[in-house]
C-alpha cells in the first residue's frame, strides 16, 4: 500500500499520497494555485520543475518562509494557507519583479490573448508596476530562423523550453546564459538558431508561456497570393490540424471541425480546398511498398537489404538524423512527407490538369508543425527556384487568419474538401497521432503481403502515448517486429540500437513532437495540459472509424494518379517526385595543418 | 543550416581530448575539464568548446552556457600584460575605483576585456594580501602599490617599446 499523509489546505483536510506537492494536493481540493514556470505533461511524462519564478507560494504553519507550492512537498499535518494578504502581497511583487523589465508592447506581440505572463498578470489584478522610472526594460536582438522567431527580450526565465530541446528532444540546440539581469535562454555563443543544431521541432514554442519563442508568421504572404488574380492558390490540410483547430474557437478539445474547416478556407478565396491526407495515403503506397522490398529481401537473407527501415514523414525528425545520425542516413525510408508529397504532385499532375503553369500555381499547406516552414523552403524540394509547397502556416497561424476575415467556424455548415487531391481513407487520417502512420503502413502492406484481406484494421497494440512502444504483428504466419518512438528524446533510444547493430525491429515509426503531429510545435497551445492531446488523439481515431474506405491502396483517386501518371509505386517517375535523400548535418572537426 | 567547420590546430585538438580523457570523458566533470582547458590556452574560445562537446557529448550550448555563468571562466584571451586592479576593501576604500576607471580610460576597454593590439587586458580581484600597500595594482607578475590614478599612464609605460 502506498503510505499517505493527510494535510489542511485552505481550512479543509486532504489525504494524498507520500511525496505529493502541496501544488497537486490543493488541486485535489479544486484550489488553483497560480504557477508560471511549473509545467506538467502528465501523460507525456514531462516535468518542468525549476521552483524559480515563486508565483505559487503559500504559507505554511511553521515555516518562517513563504513555501514554493510547485516543489514542497506535502508532510503529515501541514497547514496550508493559499491566499493570505501575506501571500497575495508576496505574489503581487514577484509579479511587479518580473514585469519590471519585460517590454510592454503586449498590443502587437504575437502571443497576445494567449500569452501565460499577461493572464498572470490579469489574474493577479496587477494595475502599475512600481520604479519604471528607474527600471530598464530587457533588450536583446530578434533572431529569425526559416521556422521560429526568437525574442528574448521577453524571456521570463522559465527555462520551459530548455527542458524540451534538452531533457525531452535531446537536441541541445538552447541553453540558458549568463547570469542575474543578463540571464537568458540561447544556442551556444548566442549564434543564430538557425546555425544551430536544432531541428525545428517547435517543442519550445509550444511551450513558452510568453511571446519569447514563436513562429514565422506568413498569413501575410498567403493574403496576397489570395489576392492576386493572377495565381492559382490551392490549400492542403494536414490530418492533425481538423482534430485540434476548434479549440480555437472555444469547442471543448477533441472537436472534429473537418467540415467547417474545409468550409472556412473556401470562404478565405482558396481556389481548391485539398487534403494532406490524400498524399499521406500516397506515402504509404511508397514508404509501404519500400518498406515490403527491403522486408522481402532481408528474409530471403539479402544482407544489403537494410533494416530496419524508418518512417521519414517527419521532418523535424528527418532534421535530428541529419544532425545527429548522419552515419545511418541509408536507414530510413526515401519517401517524402507528405507534405511534399502532396506539393510535388499538385505542381506536376494537378497543374497540368487545369492547364496552369506552375508559376502560376500557389500550394499553401496548414500545418500543426513549424519544421514544415523549414522543410518546404529546402532546396531539394524546388524546381528552377519555384517551391513545390509556396508557404506553410500553423494551425493556430489558421486560427488567427480565420478570426481576421470574421468567418465564424462555429456556425459554418460542413463541407467537402474538392476532388481529386482532397480524397482520403482512414489510413491518411491517422497520421496525426503516434503510431498512426505505422499503422497506416501495416494496413496496406499486410494485404500486399499476405494477398489476404485485412480482418481487423485497428491495430491497437500500436496506439497509446508510452514514449517508446513496441508490438509484433502476424503477416500470415511471418512476425513483423514494429516500434514506435514519439519526441526525439525516445528516437535516440531506438536509433542508438540500430547503430550499434541491437535493433530487432523490422520498421520503426518516429515522431517528433510527443504525442505525434496532434501534439506539434504549431497547434494551439496546451499551457501545460496533456489531457488536451489525447483528447485529439481519441478525436483522429473516430475520423478514422468513420471513413468508408480506411486501407491507402483502396482510395480511388490514389488508384487512378498510378493509372493516368505514375505508373507504379517505386517507379522511376514515383522515384523522381516522391522520393528525396538526405544529407550529413554533423559538425566536423578540422585540424588545421 | 550550414556545416560547422572547426578549425584548431592538431596539437591543441590533442591536448582538449587528453585533458578530457583523463577526466574519463565524464559529463559530471565539465567544470574541471573546462578549468583545465583554460589553464591551458588561457581562454575558452568557441572552438575548444566545440572539441569539448563532441568528446563529452554535451550539447555546446550547454558548455556555453555553463562558461558565460562562471565569472572565472572567459572567451577573450588575456592580454600579453594582464592588468589586475584589486578591489578588496582596503584598496577600495583608498580609491582603487578611482584608479581602475583611469586605466578604462587609458586603454580604452572595460574590465574582462583585452585592447585590440592584444597587449593589455583589465580585470579586477578581490584582496590579494598586501592591504598595506593599497590600493594595489598587477601588471603580469609585478606588484604595484599606493597607486594613484595619477600613476597610471606611467604604469603603462613601462610596458611600451
Ligand atoms: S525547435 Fe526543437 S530543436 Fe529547435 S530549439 Fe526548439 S525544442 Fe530545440
Ligand atoms: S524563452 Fe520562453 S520558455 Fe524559454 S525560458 Fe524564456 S520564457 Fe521560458
Ligand atoms: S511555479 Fe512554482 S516556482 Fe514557478
Ligand atoms: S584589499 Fe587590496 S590588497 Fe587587501
Amino acid at each position: 500500500m502506498m503510505e499517505t499523509v493527510k494535510l489542511n489546505i485552505d481550512n479543509r483536510e486532504v489525504e494524498v499520497q507520500k511525496g505529493t506537492t502541496i501544488l497537486k494536493a490543493a488541486k485535489e481540493l479544486g484550489i488553483e494555485i497560480p504557477t508560471l514556470c511549473y509545467m506538467h505533461l502528465h501523460d507525456l511524462n514531462i516535468e518542468n520543475k525549476p521552483g524559480g519564478c515563486r508565483i505559487c507560494v503559500a504559507e505554511v504553519q511553521g515555516r518562517r518562509n513563504l513555501a514554493p507550492t510547485c516543489s514542497t512537498k506535502c508532510e503529515e499535518g501541514m497547514v496550508v494557507k493559499t491566499h493570505t494578504t501575506r501571500v497575495l502581497n508576496a505574489r503581487r511583487t514577484v509579479m511587479e519583479f518580473i514585469l519590471s523589465d519585460h517590454p510592454k508592447d503586449c498590443l502587437i506581440c504575437p502571443k497576445s490573448g494567449t500569452c501565460e505572463l499577461q493572464d498572470m498578470a490579469h489574474r493577479l489584478g496587477i494595475r502599475e508596476i512600481p520604479g519604471q522610472e528607474y527600471a530598464e526594460v530587457s533588450t536583446y536582438r530578434k533572431d529569425t530562423s526559416p521556422s521560429i522567431i526568437r525574442e528574448l527580450d521577453k524571456c521570463i526565465m522559465c527555462r520551459r523550453c530548455e527542458t524540451m530541446c534538452n531533457d525531452v528532444q535531446t537536441v541541445g540546440a538552447l541553453s540558458a546564459i549568463n547570469r542575474g539581469f543578463m540571464a537568458t535562454v540561447a544556442p551556444a555563443f548566442e549564434q543564430n538558431l538557425e546555425h544551430s543544431t536544432c531541428t525545428y521541432c517547435g517543442q519550445c514554442v509550444a511551450v513558452c508561456p510568453t511571446g519569447a519563442l514563436t513562429e514565422v508568421n506568413h498569413v501575410p504572404q498567403v493574403l496576397r497570393a489570395l489576392a492576386d488574380p493572377s495565381k492559382t492558390v490551392i490549400v492542403q490540410t494536414a490530418p492533425a490540424v481538423r482534430a485540434a483547430l476548434g479549440e480555437e474557437f472555444g469547442m471543448p478539445a477533441g472537436t472534429l471541425v473537418t467540415g467547417k474547416m474545409a468550409a472556412a478556407l473556401r470562404s478565405l478565396g482558396f481556389d481548391y480546398v485539398f487534403d494532406t491526407d490524400f498524399a499521406a495515403d500516397l506515402t504509404i503506397m511508397e514508404e509501404g511498398t519500400e518498406l515490403l522490398d527491403r522486408l522481402g529481401r532481408h528474409l530471403k537473407g539479402d544482407s544489403s537489404a537494410r533494416i530496419p527501415i524508418l518512417t521519414s514523414c517527419c521532418p523535424g525528425w528527418v532534421n535530428f538524423f541529419e544532425h545527429y545520425f548522419p552515419d545511418l542516413k541509408d536507414v530510413p525510408s526515401t519517401a517524402k512527407s507528405p507534405q511534399q508529397m502532396f506539393g510535388a504532385i499538385a505542381k506536376t499532375y494537378f497543374a497540368d490538369k487545369i492547364g496552369v503553369n506552375r508559376k502560376d500555381l500557389v500550394v499553401v499547406s496548414i500545418m500543426p508543425c513549424l519544421a514544415k516552414k523549414y522543410e518546404c523552403q529546402r532546396d531539394e524540394f524546388s524546381v528552377d527556384n519555384n517551391p513545390d509547397v509556396d508557404f506553410s502556416i500553423s494551425t493556430r497561424e489558421l486560427a488567427t487568419f480565420i478570426k481576421q476575415a470574421n468567418i465564424d467556424l462555429n456556425n459554418l455548415q460542413d463541407e467537402d474538401f474538392d476532388a481529386p487531391l482532397g480524397e482520403s481513407t482512414g489510413a491518411g487520417v491517422i497520421f496525426g497521432a503516434t503510431g498512426g502512420v505505422i499503422e497506416a503502413a501495416c494496413r496496406t502492406a499486410y494485404e500486399l503481403y499476405t494477398g489476404k484481406k485485412l480482418e481487423r484494421l485497428d491495430f491497437t497494440e500500436l496506439r497509446g502515448m508510452e514514449g517508446v512502444r513496441e508490438a509484433t504483428l502476424d503477416f500470415d504466419g511471418t512476425p513483423i517486429r514494429i516500434g514506435i518512438a514519439h519526441g526525439l528524446g525516445n528516437a535516440r533510444k531506438l536509433l542508438d540500437d540500430v547503430r550499434s547493430g541491437t535493433s530487432t525491429f523490422h520498421a520503426i515509426e518516429v515522431m517528433a513532437c510527443p504525442g505525434g503531429c496532434i501534439g506539434g510545435g504549431g497547434q494551439p497551445l496546451h499551457h501545460g495540459n496533456s489531457d488536451i492531446i489525447k483528447a485529439r488523439a481519441t478525436a483522429i481515431y473516430a475520423e478514422d472509424r468513420k471513413k468508408p474506405l480506411r486501407k491507402s491502396h483502396e482510395n480511388p483517386f490514389i488508384i487512378k494518379l498510378y493509372e493516368e501518371f505514375l505508373g507504379k509505386p517505386n517507379s522511376e517517375k514515383a522515384h523522381h517526385l516522391l522520393h528525396t535523400h538526405y544529407f550529413d548535418k554533423k559538425k566536423k572537426i578540422i585540424v588545421k595543418q | 543550416m550550414s556545416t560547422i567547420k572547426i578549425e584548431l590546430r592538431e596539437q591543441d585538438v590533442a591536448k582538449i581530448r587528453e585533458i578530457c580523457a583523463s577526466f574519463n570523458n565524464d559529463p559530471q566533470e565539465l567544470i574541471n575539464v573546462l578549468h583545465k582547458c583554460q589553464q591551458h590556452f588561457g581562454y575558452l574560445p568557441a572552438e575548444v568548446q566545440e572539441v569539448v562537446s563532441a568528446e563529452l557529448t554535451v550539447p555546446v550550448a550547454k558548455i556555453y552556457g555553463v562558461v558565460t555563468f562562471y565569472s572565472f571562466f572567459t572567451m577573450t584571451p588575456k592580454g600579453k600584460y594582464p592588468v589586475s586592479i584589486c578591489m578588496g576593501t582596503a584598496c577600495y576604500v583608498r580609491g582603487a575605483e578611482k584608479v581602475l576607471d583611469e586605466f578604462r580610460k587609458e586603454l580604452g576597454i572595460q574590465v574582462g576585456e583585452t585592447t585590440k593590439d592584444g597587449k593589455f587586458s583589465l580585470s579586477s580581484l578581490r584582496c590579494v594580501g598586501a592591504c598595506g600597500l593599497a590600493p594595489v595594482v598587477l601588471v603580469g607578475e609585478k606588484t604595484y602599490g599606493r597607486v594613484a590614478p595619477d600613476d597610471v599612464k606611467g604604469i603603462l609605460k613601462d610596458y611600451e617599446q
